[in-house]
């Protein structure tokens, strides 16, 4: 705990002002706008919100589009987090033996974090393409193999590899840093041990890593439910039919384009409670991380 | 570890190489489209090596798209936002840890809980707050019955308004608002030792000077972390600019860039300018990679320390 402190208390107001002011108006205020639209309708005719109190909700979870655009959320959510969490890993743990070129392969494996969300978007829909490029090779050879443009589940796929591919840096970096907190002392002493590399990395590594990976998976999980439009938009902007209408993109949908203000607050709402939640069993999950030095 | 492992050196080389195969050959695939004629990417079977015209396409992309322009909004945006964050991080920070008031605890509480939701979840009224930034007051005022004390006292009506939309201001200040920066510099600043804040206390330094000549100073690593990671965010915001600009003059790239490939429900049956739109995407992507590859050290520390 801090001994020394400054005195002056006006200073200390006036310095924490500007980000209490910018939050106020960003953060507090709009999610507390969404909280009255979702319980609120607004009148057509203008005059004012009426209170419907849970009549947004309801409408909601009775819609099929909403369950289905859940359902796919959570498809996408796990595929991508499973894709890129399991490759970070193996590559983390290999590239934590650190042979020769390791560090040129960190870099090679760090890069892709740094790519925007639409680029990524359009470099895979252009490789996907059915008409142009890599697949339509396939196409050519075997016709209809191949259609994500027409294909529901195609698209899925697509817009999966491309979010996957996204995320995979950022558990690589978070592994690696894990397993170089391991202490040496630990391999040292299975080595002498008789355990050989492999082995070292199922018994020693493996467990060790436990708190980084449920940190990950949160983070992974709540990061695909939230921060999938700019490939979703890019890719396929939902279609085609819906079958990749994330719950992120039909909020955007409904509240932008639909001007559906109280329907697309009451799935901000339940997208909020989603994230909180995950946030929660994040912080669980932290508090209980285990030192093992 | 001193083992002589040759099969598994191999494997792990072989398995690194596979990873690092799967994740550059788009990006490869990519510049093999952006360095050719638009007959040469549609050819069946494509080809797989690159022409000789990229740097034709990139100019055509650059015209077309109009980068010169959106480069320009994407780089005041991204140092905008690297700005804005460290100024107000740094600033927060000092505000909860080198002062001892009751305050401290409810307000580093919060800035946390910023952290739990994304600008993407509240993205419906983040906007209606940008069409009207000073709207949270006017509704405070008029549930206060002061607007309406006002206007029986002096007959004026109190009708805030400033629109942000199609603004630097706009773009930039909901990406500042959240606790990233704030977070990465308490925890520095916890570092700080107890005797340092003495010694300057005792040297008469007040707690500005404190800041601006100790810490500041020594918090420069910290700065580069954070940095980098703001530059990243920032260059690469797509949804907000989307949504919040609509005057061409403010565009930023990544935004350009999705309009260069027609829209899927809006193909009239065109064959989109894929090579144009491929080599778009390259020099779009390259101006964060390059900052992470050269600031990677403090790029991955910062990202570390944040914990997002």
């Amino acid at each position: 705990m801090r001994r020394a402190y400054f005195k002056n208390n006006w200073i200390a107001a006036l310095v924490v002002a500007p980000q209490l002011l910018i939050i106020f108006i960003f953060f507090y205020w709009p999610s507390s706008q969404a909280l009255y639209w979702a319980f609120t309708l607004e009148q057509p005719w203008g005059g004012g919100n009426e209170w419907v109190g849970l009549e947004n909700f309801i409408f909601l979870l009775s819609d099929d589009r909403y369950w289905h655009s859940v359902r796919i959320s959570v498809i996408y959510a796990l595929a991508t987090t499973a894709l890129a969490m399991g490759m970070a890993l193996i590559l983390a743990l290999f590239a934590d033996r650190q042979l020769r070129g390791y560090k040129s392969f960190r870099i090679g494996l760090i890069w892709p974090y740094a790519v925007a969300a639409p680029a990524i978007g359009l470099a895979f829909r252009f490789i996907f393409n059915p008409s142009a490029g890599v697949a339509s090779y396939l196409n050519y050879a075997f016709p209809d193999l191949w259609n994500p443009v027409m294909n529901g589940s195609h698209a899925m796929t697509m817009v999966i590899i491309a979010g996957a591919w996204k995320q995979v840096s950022y558990s690589f970096i978070f592994f690696l840093a894990g397993l170089q907190a391991i202490p040496r002392s630990l391999t040292e002493a299975a080595a002498m041990d008789g355990a050989r590399p492999l082995r070292r990395m199922l018994d020693v590594q493996l467990p060790l890593l436990t708190p980084t990976f449920f940190f990950l998976l949160v983070i992974n999980i709540t990061d695909s439910f939230t921060d999938s439009f700019g490939i979703v938009d890019t890719m396929t902007s939902g279609g085609p039919a819906r079958a990749t209408n994330l719950m992120v993109y039909k909020i955007y949908e409904d509240g932008f384009r639909g001007l559906d203000y109280s329907g697309a607050a009451a799935q901000s709402i339940i997208l909020m409670v989603l994230v909180i939640a995950l946030t929660f069993i994040q912080f669980r999950y932290i508090e209980r991380r285990v030192h093992y030095t | 570890m001193i083992e002589r492992t040759p099969w598994l050196n191999f494997a792990t080389h072989a398995i690194l190489f596979t990873g690092l195969f799967i994740l550059v050959v788009p990006i490869y695939l990519v510049i093999v489209a952006a360095s050719q004629t638009l007959p040469d990417v549609m050819a069946i079977p494509a080809k797989l090596l690159p022409g000789d015209q990229l740097v034709v396409n990139i100019r055509a992309a650059w015209e077309e798209a109009e980068f010169g322009t959106k480069f320009t909004n994407t780089l005041i945006l991204a140092t905008g936002v690297v700005v804005g964050k460290i100024a107000i991080a740094a600033l927060t920070a000092f505000g909860i840890v080198f002062f001892n008031h009751r305050l401290r605890m409810p307000i580093f509480w919060m800035v946390f809980i910023t952290l739990m939701l994304p600008l993407e979840v509240r993205i419906v009224p983040t906007y209606a707050v940008a069409a009207n930034v000073l709207s949270p007051f006017q509704t405070i005022l008029d549930a206060a019955g002061i607007t309406w004390l006002i206007d029986a006292l002096t007959g004026i009506e109190v009708a805030l308004e400033w629109n942000l939309l199609n603004s630097y201001t706009g773009l930039i200040m909901p990406l500042v608002a959240t606790a990233t920066g704030t977070f990465l510099y308490r925890q520095f600043f916890l570092t700080i030792p107890d005797e340092l804040v003495e010694a300057a206390k005792m040297d008469g330094a007040g707690p500005l000077r404190f800041l601006w000549d100790i810490l500041i100073p020594l918090s420069r690593t910290n700065m580069a972390a954070l940095a980098t990671i703001m530059f990243v965010v920032g260059w690469n915001q797509y949804l907000w600019p989307l949504l919040i600009i609509t005057d061409p003059n403010y565009g930023v790239a990544a935004v350009e860039l999705s309009r260069l490939v027609p829209n899927m429900n809006t193909t009239g049956g065109d064959i989109p300018n894929w090579h144009w739109a491929m080599a778009g995407t390259l020099i779009v992507m390259l101006p964060p990679v390059a900052v992470v590859i050269f600031m990677q050290r403090w790029f991955v520390r910062g990202l570390i320390n944040t914990d997002k």
